[in-house]
């Protein structure tokens, strides 16, 4: 059940572009409806009410001793010899998120519907976002590291293909392939690290890893696992220096960014750090690395924030810093922060997610993306208002929003305890700059522009259609709702979550009201430094900017460009080298490394192969190998083409006459086949081809006698060495043992072709049949009509 | 190229050599045959067709585009693999039928026939494709 969940959007995919092209109105409805569906039967389950796979109620292992000791999972061998199953597990981390991505995917749809209204490529869009929600669904849901793996590179890839979805705009394209490079290279990482971490544990289930927590803490290659590890998570989750690829990627529509790049995929970075923090965590190395990394995107994140004015960049950059929170708290690990984290990680969602539709909202309404240049907005949008203004409020941090009592949970995480010793006074005085930067940042989106006098816009502002608004209203209702009901909507999500990362109970205290104490006095503190920092804002940029500045100079971007310009520089010169249009170098290469490849073993071996007793050689095979000898001296001196291919063709001929000398009857027809067709394809082209005369000068000749004699040279040791060596004959004896009681068939070259190795073959008439359309293409096109860029390729259709 | 001589011949030759293909073809389990052999023996006797007559005359002749053959010819080997798949075995597994016909013996058909005629359709389809664009030059 679990497998057709996560396999559901994919069956849909391809169907949504024609549903889109039969109901233009009403497509975006029904494709809502599949997330819809999930979202449902997941909260359902988790509930208890209905079962799955046998089984429910990933909330109810909050009371139970073990975390998620009842989760609902489902497993069948895919590749059983490498341990790789398609197993998929529901547990309180994998619920909360799974949740998410359905939950608001099903909102992105509608919003969709009416963001994107009309637009010609609206059904690829449902097509992409289906295979992006499908994705997503995969990496959380997964048991299984290479089937995580798998799933999160179609992550990465339906991503690109969101990114770059307004194709014809170059820096669409640009960010497209920025955001692939770096979380690909970041999914490699994570293969590499999956495939260590399977082998030190012995098993590939993830499920079963904390079972060896120690073997792998103990192990030689612990450090690598965790580096690797991170290395993906914190380029999925644009950890610094890697963040740079999430600002670009707001290139893509903006329910795309809202889906993506705030809610969903950057937190699969996220995801992979809590799932794996029971398994890695503990030790220094995870948690000093995860937390300082963390804190630095916290506080580059919010800077960057504060300089934007720009809606989207501005929400990307303040999601890098959200991010980089979530990070530091899984670092500190603690069960208060591990708490914090998830309420935090739903908070981020419900805001984040609301924010972006917003911006996009806006940008539609009036034409403006530039939040200085709104002003009274809240008269032509009074509802997007409501909803703008509690998410926001939820961003800075104040109640009665879930995003309060998630600052509060995090605080009380990171102050210094001196009983426990937990806590630390850097990364509280760092947790509080950042949120006094957000509290500004959230002032300046999501306050600012609906109060004051209107300013004239592009567009005549006017309230969003309500496909638009259905989303920021729903999650904005949700960051109150989460708070004020916490024991229906909040905590069942967000208390299994924390069991499952911790690997034991938690139930975090989502309260509003604790009394006065350190960590109120901290968010005050944080609230007021935030009007006072939006308030100066214009100083404190002027104070900063030198630092931007000199950060965009060295930065990571730049860093970026540079490493893809000296790869492209690096293919350039490669091809230049090797890839001349000289078909005597192509030739001359492949041979000198065949000669290479060959020769340099035989050398190696101890003392060169005696030569065989030629006694047996019967009269009429040496008269054969004369003339396959004369044939081919023939050709090398011929004074005209029709003589050398008569040459060529003596030394196919004989070649398949010592077939049938030799018993291969087979090898033999083809020969002959292939000799015939060679002719016939040569009186073809005989006409076309230029005069025949010698293009090499003296020297050059010397090196090609040079060439083919050592390429025989290395053949004819090569065969006196098959020769002379015993064969395992284990495979021989196999086919001729088999052929007839398994495979029905005396002639075993053919069984092998057919049935044994029929892969093989089947690998091999695709590649003929590619070979025959290059062949088509290069005979079809007239010379000067390739060379030069197809008309049209650059700018679009 | 017209040459009587060819053309009478081709005219012999071409049914000959194109029955020796097929059964070449299904020779091939038991005796030195195969699809691959059998697709260039066919191939050859089309490519004569295609130098005694012109290449518009072969085409109209073959009525089937060469590319089609060889996609087709893909089609069915790989479909023929994937009938393993259904019956829930690995991709490419032989799977064997036999049928009782009166007055013969049993008769044994397995997907690796159906294979080789793939691999058949797919040699006749490249080179007749090869072929008849060099003739079009």
């Amino acid at each position: 059940m679990l497998l057709a969940l996560v396999i559901s959007g994919f069956a849909l995919a391809p169907i949504a572009p024609m549903l889109q092209r039969a109901m233009p109105k009403r497509a975006g409805y029904l494709v809502a409806l599949l997330p819809l569906t999930i979202a449902v039967l997941l909260g359902l389950t988790a509930a208890g009410v209905v079962e799955l796979d046998g089984a429910s109620g990933a909330s109810a292992a909050v009371e139970d001793a073990g975390a998620a000791g009842r989760a609902v999972a489902t497993s069948r061998p895919w590749i059983p010899g490498l341990g790789v199953d398609i197993a998929f597990r529901l547990d309180g981390l994998g619920l909360l998120m799974s949740m998410l991505v359905s939950g608001i995917g099903a909102l992105i749809f509608v919003y969709a519907a009416g963001y994107l209204k009309g637009h010609r490529h609206l059904g690829r869009l449902y097509a992409f976002l289906l295979m992006f929600m499908a994705s997503m669904l995969g990496v959380v849901l997964a048991d299984n590291l290479i089937l995580l793996f798998v799933f999160w590179e179609l992550t990465s890839i339906s991503s690109y293909l969101l990114i770059g979805f307004d194709h014809t705009q170059e820096k669409s394209r640009k960010s497209a392939l920025q955001a692939l490079l770096v979380t690909g290279l970041g999914g490699l990482a994570i293969l590499a690290g999956a495939i260590m971490l399977g082998g030190v544990a012995g098993t590939m289930t993830i499920s079963e890893l904390v079972d060896h927590r120690d073997a792998i803490q103990g192990h030689a290659l612990f450090p690598a696992i965790v580096v690797l590890m991170l290395l993906g998570a914190c380029t999925k989750s644009a950890q610094f220096p890697f963040h740079f690829w999430l600002p670009n990627a707001m290139a893509a529509p903006t329910p795309v960014s809202a889906y993506l790049h705030s809610s969903t995929m950057v937190k699969a970075g996220v995801y992979l750090i809590a799932r794996l923090s029971p398994v890695l965590g503990g030790a220094a190395i995870w948690n000093d690395v995860l937390t300082w990394v963390g804190g630095v995107t916290m506080l580059v994140g919010a800077w960057m924030a504060f300089r934007q004015t720009v809606m989207k960049p501005l929400l990307a950059y303040s999601t890098v810093s959200a991010l980089g929170t979530l990070v530091m708290a899984l670092g500190v690990g603690t069960t208060k922060a591990v708490e914090a984290a998830m309420v935090f990680l739903l908070a981020h969602a419900f805001y984040k997610g609301t924010l972006f539709m917003v911006a996009g909202a806006i940008d539609h309404e009036t034409g403006e993306k530039d939040v200085s240049k709104l002003s009274g907005l809240r008269r032509s949008m009074p509802v997007l208002f409501v909803a703008t203004l509690a998410a926001s409020l939820s961003m800075a941090g104040l109640p009665p929003f879930v995003g309060f009592v998630a600052k509060e949970l995090m605080l009380k995480g990171l102050i210094p305890d001196s009983a426990k010793g937990t806590g630390s006074e850097a990364l509280t005085a760092m947790l509080v700059v950042s949120a006094a930067l957000g509290v500004a940042v959230a002032i300046r989106f999501g306050i600012r522009p609906f109060l004051g006098a209107v300013k004239p816009t592009p567009i005549e502002p006017h309230e969003p259609p309500r496909p638009m608004l259905l989303g920021p209203v729903l999650l904005a209702l949700l960051g109150v709702l989460a708070v004020v009901l916490p024991g229906y909507l909040a905590l069942p999500l967000v208390g299994p979550a924390a069991s499952a990362v911790l690997n034991a109970p938690a139930r975090p205290d989502m309260a509003l009201w604790h009394g006065v104490n350190a960590a109120l006095l901290l968010s005050v503190l944080a609230v007021a430094a935030g009007v006072v920092l939006y308030l100066a804002q214009t100083a404190v940029l002027r104070i900063g900017e030198p630092i931007a500045r000199a950060m965009d100079r060295i930065g990571p971007l730049r860093a970026y460009d540079g490493l893809l310009w000296s790869l492209l520089a690096f293919s350039r010169l490669q091809t230049r080298t090797l890839q001349t249009g000289n078909l005597r170098e192509y030739i001359f290469y492949t041979i000198g490394t065949t000669v290479i490849a060959i020769g340099a073993p035989l050398v190696m071996r101890e003392g060169l192969v005696s030569l065989p007793d030629l006694s047996d050689v019967r009269d009429y095979e040496m008269g054969l190998f004369a003339l396959l000898l004369a044939g081919a001296g023939y050709v090398s001196v011929a004074k005209n083409r029709l003589a050398a291919i008569g040459g060529l063709g003596l030394v196919g001929y004989g070649i398949a006459i010592a077939f049938v000398l030799f018993g291969a009857p087979d090898l033999a027809l083809t020969q002959l086949c292939i000799e015939t067709l060679m002719v016939v394809l040569m009186v073809l082209v005989f006409y076309m081809l230029p005069d025949f005369r010698s293009i090499s000068n003296g020297a050059q000749r010397v090196r090609d006698l040079f060439v083919a004699l050592s390429l025989g040279a290395a053949m004819f040791f090569l065969v006196l060495m098959a020769g002379q060596s015993t064969p395992d004959l284990a495979v021989t004896t196999f086919y001729g043992q088999k052929s007839v009681p398994e495979a029905y068939g005396r002639n075993v070259v053919n069984v092998i072709l057919v049935d044994f190795r029929a892969l093989d073959t089947l690998g091999e008439i695709t590649v003929l049949v590619v070979a025959a359309v290059g062949v088509y293409a290069l005979m079809k096109t007239k010379p000067g009509g390739m060379g030069k860029p197809v008309a049209g390729r650059e700018g679009g259709r | 190229m017209n040459s009587t001589i060819l053309q009478t011949a081709t005219r012999y030759l071409l049914p000959m050599l194109l029955v020796i293909s097929v059964v070449v073809l299904f020779q091939g389990h038991n005796l030195p045959g195969g699809g691959f052999i059998a697709g260039l023996i066919g191939s050859s006797g089309l490519a004569l067709h295609g130098m005694a007559f012109g290449p518009k005359a072969t085409r109209e002749a073959l009525r089937i585009n060469p590319a089609t053959v060889m996609g087709a010819g893909l089609a069915v080997a790989l479909g023929s693999g994937l009938y393993a798949v259904v019956m829930g075995l690995p991709l490419l597994t032989g799977v064997w039928f036999s049928f009782e016909v009166p007055g013969l013996k049993s008769i044994k058909v397995g997907t690796p026939v159906f294979f080789d005629i793939g691999v058949y359709l797919v040699v006749l389809g490249v080179v007749m494709s090869i072929v008849l664009s060099l003739l079009e030059e």
